[in-house]
């Protein structure tokens, strides 16, 4: 990559097909941060608004995949480009699913804040999962903006830190559904939307993954974190 | 790069050609700068490269068609089953039963297309007429031409179409039971459809034939090779595994020349 190609409509195939992958990347970071700052605050308005742009989300994604058609039929891609291809076609999908999992946070947060039960001392810990979610879409998107498989690599590791996150935040809902039997169903709420963030995160690792696919050729899903960073650097 | 012996890594093949260290000039100009490298027996190895790089060059010393022209000259080694086909004493008309050659253009010779399968056979053996007419139905039947041509044996060569007159030319060329089939470029001068068909032959002959394609359609050399060699400016700059070429090529040379960056 990186030299241009004979074809100069070829080079803006795919300059169209990467930028078309950021801004829906972008689109998907607002959609959680709305998501989130909506189960905080239960600001109906911005769960409507998550709800609705989903729909962009998923046009995002069928326009992007379609695009990749084109380019491999007419071009016929190889080596890196077609490995770019190949990417992006997997990227939108976990794009699109990290789309589903804000959706699912918005519409789990109506429910809650419907019912009143929201007791905001607990979501704080929701709240620092999200953000690692978060960051670690956002230097996936970087990582593949600037093709840095080094970045993606670290990206990885950061996924242990969510689980962890997870992990606790049940520990936490099991103790107050134990304590209170009033919270069950608020818990259990709260459990969905942590599951929505753990997801994201595993979603912006399959991104990174990808990323490393395109810059090193190598296949890195399903190894220890470990292999994938010598990958990364070698 | 040179001077280790680019090979695939499979190592339980059998080398059909070997070459070492090989060297060619058309008068002053040298057109390979030793080249190393191993071709596997029954296995398609395809050439590709841009125009001038010597990969028709380097495809014509295994059968020393150079050796036609003046003021070509080959050095080095070219081993086939480990003997040296470039030594003087190398008997041409035995190599080149062994080491048959189909071209860019489709060459039938002006006659019938009985006689164009039977006239390389007839210069090496002397088969009886029911012998012969075995041998041209089934080099007709590996060239996938006979049920074509099964009821005009007696007509014209040159009557038929392209794509069939190219797998007469190949049909030609195996009738002598050759082990080594080089195509220069063998379906550059043909529509879709016989392309399809001779590439689909390449498939099916390879398990016969250690086969050796110089092409300049990339796609080609992806869907009919077991391992690709990219060559330019005379070297030979990446060999390997066709599918890791073309995916996950290790030189940026041939990054660029596959990807369509080559300026």
């Amino acid at each position: 990559m990186g030299s241009e190609h004979l074809s100069k409509q070829y080079d803006n195939d795919l300059e169209t097909l990467r930028s078309g992958v950021l801004q829906m990347g972008g689109l998907v970071e607002s959609q959680i941060r709305g998501a989130i700052d909506a189960f905080a605050h239960g600001n109906q308005d911005l769960i409507d608004q998550v709800i609705a742009n989903e729909v962009r989300v998923n046009e995002y994604e069928v326009r992007i995949d379609d695009d990749c058609s084109h380019i491999i039929v007419k071009r016929q891609p190889a080596a890196s480009d077609l490995r770019l291809i190949m990417a992006i076609s997997k990227t939108v999908t976990d794009l699109e699913r990290i789309g589903d999992e804000a959706e699912k946070i918005a519409r789990m947060s109506r429910q809650i804040h419907e019912r009143g039960h929201a007791d905001l001392h607990r979501f704080a810990t929701v709240r620092h999962a999200a953000d690692i979610a978060l960051s670690m879409l956002r230097q996936a998107l970087d990582a593949f903006a600037r093709l840095d498989a080094a970045d993606a690599a670290s990206i990885i590791r950061q996924d242990v830190a969510i689980d962890t996150e997870f992990r606790s935040i049940l520990r936490q809902l099991i103790t107050f559904m134990m304590e209170d039997p009033r919270t069950i169903s608020t818990a259990l709420e709260i459990v969905w939307i942590a599951k929505a963030i753990e997801r994201i995160g595993d979603h912006a690792k399959n991104i990174a993954e990808d990323v490393i696919y395109i810059v090193k050729g190598t296949d890195v899903r399903h190894t220890a974190v470990e292999v994938v960073e010598r990958e990364a650097l070698s | 790069m040179n001077a280790a012996v680019l090979q695939p890594v499979e190592q339980a093949l059998t080398q059909k050609i070997q070459v070492r260290d090989l060297n060619f000039y058309y008068g002053k100009f040298q057109a390979l700068k030793s080249i190393n490298l191993d071709i596997q027996e029954r296995k398609v190895t395809a050439f590709i490269g841009p125009s001038g790089c010597g990969k028709s060059t380097l495809l014509r010393t295994f059968n020393r068609m150079y050796a036609l022209y003046p003021n070509q000259e080959a050095q080095g080694e070219i081993l086939l089953d480990g003997e040296n086909i470039l030594d003087p004493s190398q008997d041409l008309n035995r190599l080149r039963a062994k080491v048959g050659m189909v071209f860019q253009k489709p060459t039938p010779f002006p006659m019938s297309i009985h006689d164009n399968v039977a006239f390389g056979v007839r210069l090496y053996e002397s088969l009886s007429a029911r012998e012969m007419e075995e041998r041209v139905e089934w080099a007709l039947r590996k060239a996938a031409l006979w049920e074509e041509v099964k009821d005009k044996l007696k007509q014209s060569g040159t009557s038929l179409s392209g794509g069939q007159q190219q797998r007469l030319c190949i049909a030609r060329a195996i009738a002598v039971r050759p082990e080594v089939l080089l195509l220069d470029e063998p379906a550059s001068a043909l529509d879709p459809i016989s392309t399809g068909r001779i590439e689909e032959l390449v498939h099916e002959l390879k398990a016969d034939y250690t086969i050796v394609i110089v092409t300049h359609n990339m796609q080609q050399a992806a869907r009919v090779s077991d391992y690709t060699a990219y060559m330019y400016l005379g070297n030979l700059v990446e060999f390997g595994v066709t599918d890791e070429v073309f995916i996950k090529p290790k030189k940026k040379e041939t990054e660029d020349y596959i990807t369509g960056r080559f300026g």
